[in-house]
């Protein structure tokens, strides 16, 4: 087990967002988070991610993990300076020692951003700006990656290439996925297992097995 | 040149000044700040001329009201809905205190000049310490806190969501900031210092592609302005402010036009 979740509720002033929820998450799964728009997919990223507090409840990761989050919107616009390579380096220590540099180096490779690792950010399609952002989530080694919605935006064959990449970070890496996502066709080509969040509560079960039709 | 004592303090003060202002322009730009550091140097003013109405000099005045207006401003721009209204209103207030002051304490036009337009000629032995200790001050605390920095500046959200402490950075950030407007005034004036804030720091946005670079041409393009200034104002005789702000604008157009340019062909 990777990540237990215990009766997390969340309530804004007096809006409850969702309560009750119980789930785990094995060790080496690919689970797609879905659900309608607004029923609190990133409201239960950011508390896992101990960026807001729930109102109630629990959860625990198991001690040895370490994680990477890709959120779901970046401030980068036309104009926007810094290349790719800068850009995933903001996640790397200031002083660039040959060690860090080749650990840059190597995440551009598996993103597959290596040879235009000199693109200004502002310049790059949507797909290299998602392989960017998780490029630079990647710097922490991590063995699980939240990705909130990475897929939004892209066209068919950016979305494919960045699954295919995820999934080769499942598979060679043993990376524990959760991603967050509202595409349930990628879903089921890709994830092997899902959480379905809506009317307050979370449903869990075999990808293959998901009949929700987002009533 | 060299042989007067004024112009050796001049460049002096000015080369420590166009360092801090060229480092920290970058990330006054990265993080959205020009109009902050615009109404900055308005507050700026206001802090002189209460220097000038209680007898002391005009750069403690000013780092007294950056510093407070920098954290009071910084928080409405962070919070406020209306921010662009809410900080207009506040350099409105400001520049009317600054005149009261003036007024107040009966001090002649010319003070008023110096203050709003710059007197770096005019800078002695005692100002050109004070302003390389400040400056070396400044550098020092971006220095310190850099990687946070840089992360927050130009990837405020993955910042977040590594865990850098953003609020903390940037508070230390602000307070950089005045110091900067406060020293950087001392040159082209209050009016004017967000000249070597910005433009320079926009100019390094078209030529760099690393925070690294990003400074170097930022730094570079700011010492240029500042020495060619010094040097033409001493052989016309027209305001030193005058050419500075005059190189900068070039600089920074034909760096806008290639660009432009570049990217329709």
């Amino acid at each position: 087990m990777i990540l237990n979740v215990k009766n997390l509720s969340m309530k804004f002033d007096n809006k409850v967002v969702f309560k009750d929820l119980n789930f785990d998450l094995k060790k080496g799964s690919m689970t797609a988070l879905l659900g309608p728009n607004g029923t609190g997919k990133t409201t239960l990223i950011n508390i896992l991610m101990k960026l807001m507090p729930p109102t109630s409840g629990s959860f625990k990761f198991s001690d040895n993990v370490k994680l990477g989050y890709v959120p779901q919107f970046r401030n980068i616009d036309a104009e926007y300076p810094l290349s790719i390579k800068a850009f995933v380096g903001l996640n790397a220590p200031l002083i660039k020692t040959s060690k860090v540099k080749q650990h840059i180096d190597h995440e551009l490779e598996e993103t597959n951003l290596l040879e235009i690792q000199n693109t200004r950010m502002g310049e790059a399609s949507g797909g290299q700006k998602q392989r960017a952002y998780l490029a630079q989530a990647l710097l922490d080694e991590p063995n699980m990656i939240i990705l909130d919605e990475a897929t939004a935006s892209l066209d068919p064959v950016a979305k494919e290439e960045l699954m295919k990449l995820i999934k080769h970070l499942n598979r060679e890496h043993g990376m524990t996925v959760l991603f967050v996502t509202h595409d349930v066709p990628l879903a089921k080509k890709y994830m092997d297992e899902y959480l379905y969040l809506n009317h307050q509560t979370i449903e869990q079960g075999k990808m293959s097995d998901f009949k929700g039709d987002y009533e | 040149m060299f042989q007067y004592e004024f112009m050796r303090y001049a460049f002096l003060a000015s080369t420590f000044i166009a360092i801090t202002c060229g480092v920290v322009g970058v990330y006054v730009v990265a993080r959205s700040f020009s109009f902050l550091a615009h109404t900055l140097s308005e507050i700026g003013f206001a802090g002189a001329a209460f220097a000038v109405f209680i007898g002391v000099a005009p750069l403690w005045g000013m780092l007294l009201f950056t510093l407070l207006g920098s954290i009071s401003v910084g928080e409405l721009s962070i919070h406020s809905d209306q921010k662009e209204s809410a900080i207009s209103a506040i350099s409105a207030l400001f520049i009317g205190l600054g005149v009261l002051f003036l007024a107040i304490s009966n001090s002649n036009s010319r003070y008023a000049t110096n203050i709003l337009f710059g007197s770096i000629i005019g800078v002695d032995r005692d100002g050109v310490i004070q302003l390389v200790i400040l400056s070396i001050i400044v550098l020092l605390m971006i220095f310190i806190v850099q990687r946070q920095l840089n992360f927050d500046s130009f990837d405020h959200i993955g910042a977040v969501a590594h865990g850098i402490k953003t609020g903390f950075i940037g508070v230390v950030f602000l307070v950089a900031l005045a110091m900067s407007v406060s020293i950087g005034a001392q040159i082209v004036g209050s009016l004017l210092v967000f000249i070597l804030l910005t433009l320079p720091s926009s100019t390094a946005r078209y030529l760099g592609r690393t925070i690294p670079s990003m400074i170097a041409w930022s730094v570079g393009i700011a010492l240029f302005g500042v020495w060619l200034g010094l040097y033409l104002g001493f052989i016309t005789n027209w305001p030193v402010t005058f050419f500075i702000s005059l190189i900068e604008v070039v600089i920074y157009l034909a760096a806008y036009f290639t660009h432009v340019i570049r990217h329709k062909l």
